[in-house]
């Protein structure tokens, strides 16, 4: 039993949000937002995959995944969010200046330090490629740590593709493969579903960390083409969404069978979580 | 020239593992063509005689929709296949395919392998083997799409 | 048992315990009888307790009834447990407040008076013990739990009177108390009304100390055995003892759960009386003019729709897969997630299931039956 509540028990920002303000703001789609947030005092800092629990006073929390994190506490964080509620709704319109409450950093991270030396492929789906952008910077920053580094990203139309002027530069460094579902002129590019990248993608099978994140059903063709070419299970990492309330293993709502997504995820391999997903309704 | 055509096919992954004198019978119906960017392969309605392994370059499978003009349904990749009318009569294209870049492929006779077929039952059933692999996936990969994975769903 | 530490005191003695514990400024809850059903409470002296009533229950049903005695804690376990103390059913997380253009976030203060549990069975000290691993257990503490829960005062009662749905003893939960406790009580009928009195602490010496008594003889300690004894052997139901982690976590696909899908109405009463289910949600509450905004914790339930909803529909749209959630997170991926498994075998949730079903009822349907996968049934 405990007889004291320790600090790292129960950390600043765990339990209570920090406020943090609107500096940056800029519209990706029709539907999606990306904010740089400035902390009031003091924030956190963030490893690639983990999420933040963002507050809209008086409105609600939603956990959102962090599309820049920031590395010391009193960095900006970098959030990508598509206004499908009314939480991320009111996330989305929020002006300049306004003042957003997050709690964090939670959940685990992407194993970028694993897949040093090896080639990375990162497959995203739709909002999947906001938690992966921070594998994307990093693999960028630490370009000599890596071998053949492949980014392979489906949206819905052209119109809904996230960071269209970064894809570009990541293209003079990385491999960068880009499809639609549907698309008008004068689109140029590839037609057709994500996972179907997976097979022409430059990697050796071997030696690859596959980083995977998009809907389910998408994360599931993407796994079955990665295994067609040979990745083991355990290095694709697959980032799981759930509802959350508490962010911190507390309220029960994100389990998944026997883990606790906002606890033991969001990240887990197929390895880990293959059998699982296929259960319905778990 | 630089490779024999049954060389050339051998690489490609559609005739994997087949064997060399099937794939030397199949190169006999074949040639190998080039496609400038922007070019028209085949027009909904022509006849469908032909089918192709592109080899390089992208071709986009569509279809000119009015008023909203030419959409594309698929884009198809090296090491794709393209076009599978030639199966079965009509014998007719239902879509247009042209070359979003400079495209090289490898052109195949379908009435010159159908008669192969009809004549060799073996090689027949390997080859319609291979179409219907390369069939369910587009069809897999197609229905993938119906699901509008990114789409709005139902939000609150 | 400490017999040598045991004594023995009068039922009258319980009123002068209670006075004790007030004095040394407990909040003092135990079981009192409202709305025909025996709840935990407030008490400002023993003559609120449930003085010779007894609960009756069946899946499905509760009755109060008369005892021929006096029995202060002569019944099972009622609808509350001292989880709505412990994590109460609404808190305030924190409050924001709009000032000079910025906003002042402040945490609620922990609740600090201290508690003074009387009556809590060994069911319900292994359930205090399975959400205390929940809580202040893992990497965070939960502040408002850890401060209720700190010093609370706990007077154990070893179960003389198990229900028709109690299955402690079958889940190695009781009906004898075991977990930590600072006094214990085994309430004796025969002959004399007393209770014997064991000390599981220095301040439960300390209370005790004030209280008239007498030194326990051996054959008062043979008597108190006898009565959690007795508990055991007339405990009729039982969960089956069979791996219940691994049973569970090889039964998602068992046609049983279409079974108690068309029996379960979703009702979420199960969650809500058991004792170690701690899913909570948040509210937020604001002024008209959202100047003043605070967030709330309250109780929730995996019986929801809404509880496992993400953007575009509810992960567990049907009953089936939520009775399956709420069961195999009981009985087995709790194990997973907290290391101990999250049923205490109170009867609770078979009670008050306004359709009864019986969880041990569906365990032992999920053993016996050779699992089938839908494919093969449909």
């Amino acid at each position: 039993m405990a007889t004291a509540t320790p600090s790292e028990l129960h950390p600043v920002g765990a339990f209570v949000p920090l406020p943090f303000r609107v500096a940056e703001r800029r519209q990706d789609t029709g539907d999606t937002w990306t904010l740089t947030l400035e902390p009031e005092e003091s924030g956190f800092a963030v490893e690639p995959g983990q999420f933040a629990m963002v507050h809209v006073f008086g409105v609600g929390e939603v956990p959102i995944s962090v599309s820049g994190p920031p590395e010391r506490p009193g960095d900006p964080i970098v959030l990508t969010v598509r206004a499908v509620g009314a939480v991320s709704g009111a996330i989305c319109a929020s002006e300049l200046g306004a003042l957003l409450g997050l709690r964090g950093p939670c959940g685990n991270s992407w194993p970028i330090a694993e897949a040093t030396a090896g080639d990375v492929v990162v497959v995203a789906g739709g909002i999947g490629l906001a938690p992966l952008r921070p594998v994307v910077l990093h693999t960028l920053a630490q370009r000599d740590s890596y071998g053949a580094v492949s980014v392979l990203y489906g949206a819905r139309t052209p119109a809904d593709l996230l960071y269209t002027d970064q894809l570009e530069e990541w293209r003079s460094t990385i491999a960068v493969d880009v499809t639609v579902d549907a698309a008008e002129p004068p689109w140029k590019g590839k037609v057709g579903v994500v996972p179907k990248l997976v097979a022409t993608a430059e990697f050796r099978p071997e030696a690859v960390t596959a980083f995977v994140c998009g809907p389910e059903v998408m994360m599931h063709f993407t796994v079955q083409a990665l295994r067609e070419r040979g990745v083991p299970d355990e290095r694709i990492m697959l980032s799981l969404e759930r509802d959350m309330r508490c962010g911190i293993g507390l309220c029960g709502h994100c389990q998944l069978g026997p883990t606790l997504v906002c606890r033991d995820g969001p990240v887990y391999s197929q390895a880990d979580v293959g059998a699982l997903l296929g259960v319905r309704e778990l | 020239m630089p490779q024999q055509l049954d060389e050339v096919l051998a690489q490609i992954p559609f005739f994997d593992g087949m064997a060399e004198d099937e794939i030397a019978l199949i190169a006999g119906c074949g040639r190998n063509v080039h496609f400038d960017e922007g070019a028209t392969i085949f027009r909904q309605g022509d006849a469908a005689d032909d089918f192709y392994v592109i080899r390089h370059g992208t071709v986009a499978v569509g279809n000119f929709v009015p008023p909203r003009g030419e959409l594309v349904i698929e884009t198809l990749e090296a090491g794709d296949l393209l076009g599978w009318s030639w199966l079965f009569p009509p014998y007719r294209t239902h879509f247009d395919a042209r070359a979003l870049s400079p495209v090289r492929a490898t052109q195949f006779d379908g009435k010159c392998l159908r008669d192969k077929c009809a004549a060799d039952p073996a090689l027949g059933f390997d080859l319609m083997s291979r179409f219907a692999q390369v069939l369910i996936e587009r069809l897999q990969w197609t229905r993938l799409r119906l699901f509008d994975l990114y789409g709005n769903g139902h939000s609150v | 048992m400490e017999s040598e530490r045991s004594v023995v005191i009068a039922p009258e003695a319980l009123d002068d315990l209670i006075g004790a514990l007030r004095r040394r400024g407990f909040r003092v809850l135990g079981p009192t009888v409202r709305d025909g059903a025996i709840v935990y409470d407030e008490l400002d002296s023993a003559s609120e307790l449930p003085i010779g009533v007894t609960d009756r229950q069946e899946p499905g049903s509760y009755r109060l009834e008369e005892r021929d005695d006096e029995a202060r804690f002569g019944y099972a376990v009622g609808p509350h447990s001292w989880k709505r103390f412990l994590f109460p059913p609404r808190i305030t997380l924190w409050r924001a407040k709009a000032e000079n253009g910025g906003r002042k976030i402040e945490e609620e203060p922990p609740n600090e008076t201290q508690l003074a549990f009387i009556g809590v069975r060994s069911c319900e000290l292994s359930a205090i013990a399975i959400q205390d691993r929940v809580f202040i257990g893992g990497k965070f503490v939960d502040r408002d739990y850890a401060a209720r829960r700190d010093g609370a005062f706990l007077l154990a009662v070893n179960c003389g009177e198990p229900g028709a749905n109690c299955f402690c003893a079958s889940m190695d939960a009781g009906p004898r108390v075991r977990d930590p406790y600072d006094l214990a009580l085994t309430e004796m009928l025969d002959g004399e009304h007393r209770f014997l009195v064991e000390v599981g602490s220095e301040r439960g010496a300390d209370v005790l100390a004030e209280l008239p008594s007498v030194p326990a003889s051996q054959s008062d300690v043979a008597s108190a055995l006898a009565v959690t004894n007795d508990a055991a052997a007339r405990m009729t139901k039982a969960m089956p003892q069979v791996d219940l982690h691994a049973l569970l976590a090889g039964s998602l696909e068992h046609p049983r759960w279409d079974d108690v899908a068309s029996r379960c109405l979703s009702c979420t009463n199960c969650t809500l009386v058991c004792p170690t289910c701690f899913c909570s949600s948040v509210e937020d509450t604001s002024d008209l003019a959202g100047v003043e905004t605070a967030r709330e914790r309250v109780w929730d339930s995996c019986f929801s729709l809404d509880y496992s909803y993400i953007h575009g529909g509810s992960i567990r749209a049907s009953s089936r897969s939520r009775y399956r959630q709420w069961l195999t997170h009981k009985l087995g991926t709790w194990v997973d997630q907290f290391g101990t498994a999250g049923c205490v075998g109170c009867g609770r949730c078979i009670t008050w299931c306004p359709v009864g079903i019986d969880i041990t009822e569906e365990v032992a349907a999920l053993s016996k039956q050779e699992e089938k996968s839908h494919a093969a049934t449909a």
